[in-house]
């Protein structure tokens, strides 16, 4: 459900609000919270620095990479595991286990296997494999079993059967893991960064921001995530429709 | 070039829909006639080898079919071209002119799921005209079709079946008194 510009200028109104309240009414209440007006302000500052922008690159980078390396693995797992019970079953104990574990449990687990810079990486493509893959086996075990008989009966070849059947089936889902997936990744990519601190990235920044109680930096640089997150997952979705539209033709 | 069952047998559940079925098909239309729930469909899948039998034999019937089926199993989505070319790989020349015939318009842009029942019914018997086969396997084709329509389809079927066994299921007769009947269910 989209939010309603008049419901969001109302909170950032109480956010604004609230900051300038706790300034008036603590010594260094700036330092507790950070008002938007002046989170805006740092994002201005920081715009024009070469240091933001690849900051930006090296963690969408990562993190968009990982998604992009779950789907590449979620999308032919889930299309054998659909046709395959034994491989479904082999698979339902680590998605589920996957699913279940804390993200921090697998960001200290891995930052004893990995550097710091494939964490991310490696952290994002871990919490999007269950729902692109669930969803998208879901996706396929709904196809209409008469299309299929169809299919054979008139020999229509394979790639005609994904394009005709498969595809327009199993999209609206992939559609909905993709869009969860990817404010996942993110949540998740962005705290292994600010754990395993690789160099030059947003996750850096954010635990720097902490350290040094530079509050409009932390608000400016959550904002960057959430900007990020936002045109990565309207961009891929927009990809996803107009293939949507072409199978659909 | 004759398909032969003998001594068919299918069961679904330990209840018997076909026992000991034997009956030859021959080019040229072959009605099986039952009433509802008695076995057509299930013959039908068996000779498609959509099914396999609990005994008898099949012979002749490993060839190119097309179908209509008990459902019109069109894509909703796309117009009546784009189900052709899903199911045929491109749109026959004759196309229009079978579709015209049969009271359909092969250039409506619309969505099949658009269509009313007939329509639809209609369709789905181009298709199975329109297909490359060596034999018809139609399931009840004029369900819900008028008696205009139904005589159009009839008559297309025995224009365009011409030179191969197609195998009629059907609970009505009228029109196909010329046919060999082969009945089940008693």
């Amino acid at each position: 459900m989209a939010a309603k510009p008049w419901s969001v200028a109302f909170w950032l109104l109480v956010w604004q609000g609230s900051g300038m309240a706790l300034a008036a009414a603590v010594p260094h209440g700036g330092l507790l919270l950070a008002s938007p007006v002046q989170a805006a302000l740092r994002l201005l500052e920081l715009l024009p620095s070469p240091a933001f922008w690849r900051a930006v690159g090296n963690s969408s980078v990562r993190i968009f990479g990982g998604f992009l390396l779950s789907c590449a693995l979620a999308v032919p797992l889930a299309a054998l595991a659909a046709g395959h019970p034994r491989l479904r079953d082999l698979l339902a104990p680590p998605v589920a286990v996957v699913k279940a574990t804390p993200v921090a449990s697998f960001i200290i687990l891995a930052l004893v296997w990995l550097d710091a810079r494939s964490l991310s990486l490696f952290i994002s493509a871990l919490m999007v494999f269950p729902p692109v893959y669930l969803n998208v086996l879901e996706g396929l075990r709904q196809t209409d079993p008469k299309l299929l008989e169809l299919a054979r009966v008139y020999r229509i070849p394979f790639r005609r059967r994904v394009r005709g059947i498969y595809l327009p089936q199993v999209l609206p889902y992939f559609r909905s893991a993709s869009s969860l997936a990817l404010g996942l990744c993110w949540k998740a990519g962005a705290a292994a960064e600010v754990i395993g601190l690789p160099a030059g990235t947003i996750g850096e920044r954010l635990y720097t921001a902490k350290v040094y109680l530079q509050t409009p930096d932390l608000f400016a640089w959550t904002a960057v995530i959430l900007i990020l997150a936002a045109v990565f997952e309207r961009g891929f979705l927009a990809a996803v429709d107009a293939l949507a539209r072409k199978a659909g033709q | 070039m004759e398909i032969r069952v003998d001594g068919l047998r299918k069961s679904y559940g330990g209840r018997p829909v076909l026992d000991n079925l034997t009956a030859v098909f021959r080019p040229g239309i072959t009605c099986i006639a039952a009433p509802s729930g008695t076995g057509k469909t299930t013959l039908l899948r068996l000779l498609l080898g959509l099914e396999r039998p609990d005994g008898g034999t099949i012979s002749g019937a490993n060839r190119r079919w097309a179908a209509v089926f008990q459902e019109d199993r069109l894509l909703e989505r796309l117009p009546a071209a784009g189900n052709l070319r899903f199911a045929l790989g491109r749109v026959p020349g004759e196309a229009g002119a079978v579709l015209a015939r049969l009271g359909l318009d092969l250039s409506d842009p619309g969505p099949v799921r658009d269509w009313s029942g007939g329509m639809r019914r209609r369709l789905a018997l181009a298709r199975a005209l329109l297909a490359p086969s060596d034999a018809l396997a139609l399931d009840e084709p004029f369900t819900g079709l008028d008696e205009e329509n139904r005589r159009r389809c009839l008559e297309l079927i025995r224009e365009m079946g011409v030179g191969k066994p197609v195998l009629l299921a059907t609970h009505d007769l009228t029109g196909l008194e010329d046919a060999p009947v082969v009945r089940l269910g008693g």
